[in-house]
């Protein structure tokens, strides 16, 4: 899957949504998995609500921390209206990922949309093992939210 | 934490995915930091709050200026000690930053502060290795995560070696970013803090302080040529395609790396004092030679001081951060504009905020709104727009009162000045001692934001809250007590309640524009993200048990 390239994945959303614990949760998974791993964000006044947007690379080597311009190979967006900021990021042939990716009839609670939606990226990543996974949402959730999560990414997980 | 403990850090190696602050942290404790202390501001807020978590002794000061004065102090005391703040922190300690330079430190002194080019959160994009020259300081600049762990021992060995306190800058995204860390044993701690009296050294009267300005450019002498030795190994040669030579610090070598995989790279780890022969040979061995750097052209405008050709940016790229993209084009000598980006949500007031009540009256109210820095800001933008200045932090008060007594009577009795709690802490105060000293004829009115934090941050705890950085129980600045003292002629205390509190507050001051008095207005409610913290806190920490206990009974 990886060899020497660089994978480039951004998750975007708004304040509030789990945008960094999402994107927290996919780099300690690819850390893990034992490749070179570089992750950026933006702190600060986008917490009150405005845009989120975090960049993560991974592979045998990277450099830079944020995802240059068309170069995004997954861009995953925890809420629609967030899609139109940063659809401009991903390369020709690049998956987006979106809220109605899964069956949100399906998604007993709504704040694990962000779990859900990495259940969907994992599906393009086979090789990252599941375990990997699930261990890096359990570090990122109190035990009473293991299983709210653990169900949210599966339920992503088998979307496609 | 105690002292003895601090000196002792344990040490296990590991390899960890840390952001460029979490790195920082790290690396203070491992060094066996006495002290640390600061004020937050973003990107730099996370280094104290993770070096007290790991265990270090780390304290909120009301500002940068106290924050750098008590560091100092730990310092000359043989104290290892870092100060943090973000770039325009370092204007408010501006003033014991020059004179450490003179008076030198006993022990490892670093100054940590962080840039933030493309202004995530702050005001300026000023660059703090400006500070760096005007003041004598050496300065390192690292570059990830990995470098902030190595660069901060670094600066405390060159700290120790020649007594000085020393700047460690990072950009945002070195703070901010995360990437892999190999943590490694740091080198030992000094002996316990002990003073020993040294009037010349550490009194700056003009008979000490010219031979301690000697002392100062003798050192930065041997700091320069000690950085251009081998031994410092703060400078790195990547060798490549000779036909191009890249001269880069900070985060803008990483982008390079990434833009011109194969050219030859000088990483410079300490652009002040500047390593000149490393460069001089550096150049000559290349047949072209870019500078790339972030911000200000400083690196190459010191390369080119001396005497040797390099390339430097177009002027272009000195607004905002780098990029890889930005990096290619400045290669490519291509000057077009940057393709325009969508603009994603901007951030807002919290649907439940307090400050909404305020803002809300205000647009009821045409004042002329001095504003300062916080939350609150965010009353300038839609659907508010209710505010007419933002300097830094304190300036509402001082610009509100100096355009009452500029102004035609009829607009100087709508000049009002809207400060938030952590802001009054940091530097409101003196603008107070102004009002009541310096009264304009038609008196002033200050509204205090009292939401029991410092907010825009994330949630920090300040000399009002009544508790440490660490959540115990502390001793409290009471906001009314304080304009009381100070002399204010009113001084009201209002609850900005989501149902009458608006209406409320529009007549409370209206009643108080038509006086000539001097009115400090409390507007106190906390602040909604709060209340978690709060909760937390009252369940771990009993008043009656926490540090200093309670003597309410006398």
């Amino acid at each position: 899957m990886v060899a020497d390239n660089i994978i480039n994945v951004i998750v975007a959303g708004i304040g509030g949504q789990g945008v960094l614990r999402a994107s927290d949760i996919f780099g300690q998974v690819v850390f893990a998995a034992g490749y070179d791993v570089k992750k950026s964000e933006v702190h600060g006044m986008s917490q009150r609500g405005g845009s989120v947007v975090s960049d993560i690379r991974f592979g045998k080597q990277v450099f830079s921390p944020m995802v240059p311009p068309e170069e995004c190979d997954y861009l995953v967006v925890l809420e629609e209206t967030q899609i139109e900021s940063n659809v401009h990021r991903l390369r020709p042939n690049g998956v987006l990922i979106k809220p109605d990716s899964i069956d949100l009839t399906k998604l007993r609670n709504k704040r694990s949309i962000n779990v859900a939606l990495l259940g969907v990226l994992s599906t393009y990543l086979p090789d990252l093992p599941e375990e990997l996974w699930l261990s890096a949402i359990r570090n990122n959730f109190a035990e009473k939210l293991h299983q709210i999560n653990e169900t949210a990414f599966r339920l992503g997980k088998s979307s496609r | 934490m105690n002292a003895a403990t601090a000196l002792q850090p344990t040490f296990q190696p590991a390899r960890l995915l840390l952001s460029g602050n979490e790195a920082l942290a790290y690396a203070a404790y491992h060094s066996g930091v006495q002290l640390g202390t600061g004020y937050p501001g973003t990107p730099s807020t996370e280094m104290l709050e993770n070096f007290a978590k790991l265990g270090g002794h780390a304290q909120w000061a009301p500002n940068e200026k106290v924050a750098f004065e008590v560091a100092l102090g730990a310092a000359i005391a043989k104290g290892r000690t870092v100060v943090t703040m973000k770039h325009v922190g370092l204007n408010v300690a501006a003033d014991p930053l020059f004179t450490a330079a003179y008076t030198g430190v006993a022990a490892g002194f670093v100054v940590f502060v962080a840039d933030d080019f493309g202004m995530a959160s702050s005001q300026n994009e000023q660059d703090t290795r400006y500070y760096a020259k005007a003041a004598g300081l050496p300065l390192l600049d690292p570059s990830d995560s990995q470098d902030a762990y190595d660069f901060f021992a670094k600066a405390i060995e060159i700290s120790e070696r020649w007594q000085l306190p020393i700047i460690l800058r990072t950009t945002t995204r070195v703070s901010h970013s995360k990437s892999i860390v190999t943590l490694h044993e740091l080198p030992p701690p000094l002996q316990p803090p002990h003073f020993v009296r040294d009037i010349p050294t550490y009194v700056m009267i003009p008979a000490y302080a010219r031979p301690a300005h000697a002392r100062l450019l003798k050192k930065l002498d041997e700091i320069q040529e000690w950085n251009d030795s081998s031994i410092s190994s703060l400078q790195r040669v990547i060798p490549g395609d000779s036909s191009l030579g890249i001269i880069a610090s900070g985060i803008a070598y990483i982008h390079a790396r990434e833009a011109a995989p194969h050219a030859c790279f000088l990483k410079i780890g300490m652009p002040f004092p500047l390593p000149l022969e490393t460069i001089r040979k550096f150049v000559a061995s290349v047949e072209r030679c870019v500078v790339i750097e972030e911000g200000d052209p400083i690196l190459a405008e010191a390369i080119r001081a001396a005497g040797i050709h390099v390339e430097s940016k177009p002027p272009l790229y000195r607004l905002g951060e780098l990029n890889v993209q930005k990096v290619r084009k400045i290669l490519n000598y291509d000057i077009s504009p940057d393709a325009a980006v969508p603009r994603g949500k901007p951030p807002e007031l919290c649907p439940a905020c307090p400050h909404r009540t305020v803002f809300s009256a205000f647009q009821s109210l045409n004042l002329i709104i001095t504003g300062d820095i916080g939350c609150y800001t965010l009353g300038v933008l839609e659907p508010f727009g209710e505010m007419d200045t933002c300097v830094c932090m304190g300036a509402s008060i001082g610009m509100g009162l100096g355009m009452r007594h500029v102004l035609p009577e009829d607009q100087a009795r709508r000049v009002l000045s809207v400060i938030g709690d952590g802001t009054f802490m940091h530097s409101g105060l003196t603008g107070l001692l102004e009002m009541v000293y310096n009264p304009p004829p038609t008196g002033h009115i200050v509204l205090i934001l009292d939401n029991g934090t410092t907010a825009m941050t994330g949630l920090q705890e300040h000399p009002g809250t009544g508790r440490t950085l660490d959540m115990h129980a502390t001793g409290q600045v009471r906001i009314e007590d304080v304009a009381r003292g100070i002399g204010v002629q009113n001084v009201i205390v209002f609850d900005p309640d989501p149902k009458d509190g608006e209406e409320n507050l529009i007549k409370l001051v209206k009643e108080y524009l038509v006086k000539n008095d001097t009115t400090v207005i409390i507007v106190r409610r906390p602040c909604i993200l709060s209340a978690k913290k709060e909760k937390e806190y009252k369940k771990v920490i009993p008043i009656t048990e926490a540090r200093g206990g309670c003597h309410g009974c006398g």
